[in-house]
């Protein structure tokens, strides 16, 4: 194993650095600007049952150090993801790649789950229970310990691969939610989705973004998500990957510090397209900086 | 797409609200007028999207309205400032369709896009007209450097203190024109879309994310399926246009 490689349920990865869902489309359009073989992986675009345009235009909106958003999980749907897309993907990425998964009732999701499991190219699946876009679905799951475990029991009946499940910040305590996935059978969680945010406009009156809410995401959340991190990782054994305003090499070690095993990249892929290449490349300098030899070792080893 | 530092070389004031900033810098991406490029600005979060004005060699032409936070930022650059900018955005208008006679049609900051274009179609040996629309006559900027490239332009003020009053749908018509091409503000071109007599295209403006396809958030809806604005568009060709209300 290199000094940057770290072990994510069983699948070995180059580095720990991973563009987290929904901004990173299905990975090929990336490759256009740099060799996307250097990312530890990378998780795709939420894929549904049925094809989503996703919620009214506009859907992002500007804040300070961060961004909201409110797509609504667009994608074309699990059959044309798996027709369409993977192929695509296939002859740029020849690593294991996270599988996205979103839904709205539990069917849906194991439906999904089923459907990917069957690829080749699949390494995981992540299960997004956590979107604060969508309504009668998302996060309603993943706010609630015996909905989360429910979704993580179905999804685990259906797929031999390791089941992520994607928690939502936007909870009293997160340490009950990711202790429940766990004793579910969950193989890893990952957190933090977006937190439920809002903007106006103070010439219109109106909201900045059409579906009203949206989710905050950017450096302004990285305090947030990295506490939350660091309480899930002491309620869990399994792995947890941490997201939630990572954009350089040093938050990514604070991550690990804080019990995270990976860490996904999010909204810092759409301001540098190029922020993972550079992530991974400034990575073993700052590391000789603070003396760490290895990155596997520092993870979880905040000290008190 | 490249991501590249450019230097400010000027940024000066044309109206109360528009400017004009030239950029030096590797414009090699950008491949097609009706492009954008999108720019980094300091204590902003996300980028800023403007769309290609002019192009000299490696100077690069934007002008913009000051809209809010990012354009107002921009406005109070000075000469000398490093910029980094994602260049070469968006698909570009399709000249190739133009036919013998093509009506460029810009709309108050939907007029800029229509210069490189006019130069373009210009230098392919079209006969190009132009028609410069805006509220006001002390909103007007551009007029003389189309009429500098052998354009025919024509102006219309909503108020009537310049040119024709009205729209420029009031006068697209009086002469004949093989194809269109059209920058503006919505109900411009949803007017234009009603008005014009042959094909045409549309560049469309969105509230973006990134600005080349990842995040999803320009995403509309047309007739052959839902597109990205920043990626599929900014350019719209009219028979696939599906105005959402």
């Amino acid at each position: 194993m290199g000094r940057l490689s770290v072990e994510l349920c069983g699948i070995e990865l180059d580095n720990p650095v991973i563009p987290a869902s929904g901004t990173y489309g299905f990975g090929y359009e990336f490759a256009e600007y740099y060799d996307i073989n250097i990312l530890g992986t990378f998780s795709f675009k939420g894929t549904t049952r049925e094809p989503r345009f996703g919620n009214p235009t506009p859907r992002i909106a500007e804040t300070p150090s961060g961004m909201l958003n409110a797509v609504g999980l667009q994608n074309p749907g699990v059959d044309r993801v798996i027709s369409e897309e993977l192929p695509k993907l296939k002859k740029v990425f020849g690593k294991p790649v996270m599988a996205n998964v979103s839904g709205f009732s539990i069917d849906e999701y194991t439906e999904v789950c089923e459907k990917l499991d069957k690829e080749e190219q699949v390494g995981w699946l992540e299960v997004n229970i956590s979107c604060p876009n969508v309504h009668g679905g998302g996060m309603s799951f993943g706010t609630d310990p015996i909905s989360a475990a429910e979704v993580t029991r179905a999804v685990k009946s259906v797929t031999t691969k390791p089941v992520i499940m994607k928690l939502s910040p936007n909870v009293t305590d997160i340490a009950e939610i990711a202790s429940a996935c766990e004793e579910a059978g969950a193989d890893a969680i990952s957190l933090i989705n977006t937190l439920l945010s809002m903007r106006i406009d103070l010439k219109t009156g109106k909201p900045l973004l059409k579906n009203v809410t949206g989710g905050l995401s950017g450096p302004a959340v990285f305090p947030v998500a990295l506490r939350m991190v660091y309480q899930a990782a002491k309620a869990v054994s399994i792995p947890v990957i941490g997201l939630g305003g990572v954009d350089s090499p040093e938050t990514v070690l604070e991550m690990m510090m804080a019990g995270a095993t990976a860490v996904q990249v999010g909204a810092a892929n759409l301001v540098d397209p190029f922020i993972c290449k550079k992530i991974i490349d400034g990575l073993p300098e700052v590391m000789d900086k603070y003396g760490i030899k290895n990155i596997r070792d520092i993870i979880g080893g905040t000290r008190l | 797409m490249k991501q590249g530092i450019f230097t400010l070389e000027s940024n000066i004031q044309l109206t109360d609200s528009v400017f004009e900033m030239k950029l030096r810098g590797d414009v090699s991406d950008i491949t097609a007028c009706g492009q954008f490029v999108n720019i980094k600005i300091d204590g902003l979060y996300l980028r800023r999207p403007i769309s290609v004005c002019d192009l000299n060699g490696d100077i690069l032409t934007l002008v913009y309205k000051t809209v809010g936070q990012g354009t107002e930022k921009m406005s109070a650059m000075l000469p000398g400032e490093r910029l980094d900018l994602l260049t070469g955005l968006g698909n570009g208008y399709d000249l190739s369709a133009s036919g013998d006679k093509p009506l460029l049609l810009g709309g108050g900051v939907g007029v800029p896009p229509m210069y490189l274009l006019a130069k373009e179609l210009k230098a392919q040996g079209r006969e190009v007209s132009v028609i410069l629309g805006f509220n006001t006559g002390s909103e007007i900027f551009y007029e003389k450097q189309f009429k500098d490239i052998g354009a025919d332009v024509r102006v219309t003020t909503a108020d009537g203190s310049y040119g024709t009053k009205g729209f420029v749908t009031d006068i697209m018509n009086e002469k004949p024109y093989s194809y269109f091409y059209c920058c503006g503000p919505e109900p411009m071109l949803k007017a234009v879309y009603k008005t014009s007599e042959t094909s045409g295209q549309f560049s469309f403006e969105r509230r973006m994310g990134c600005g080349f396809g990842a995040c999803m958030g320009c995403s509309c809806k047309t007739v052959t399926g839902s597109k990205r604005i920043c990626r599929e568009g900014p350019v719209l060709r009219k028979e696939e246009i599906l105005w959402e209300d």
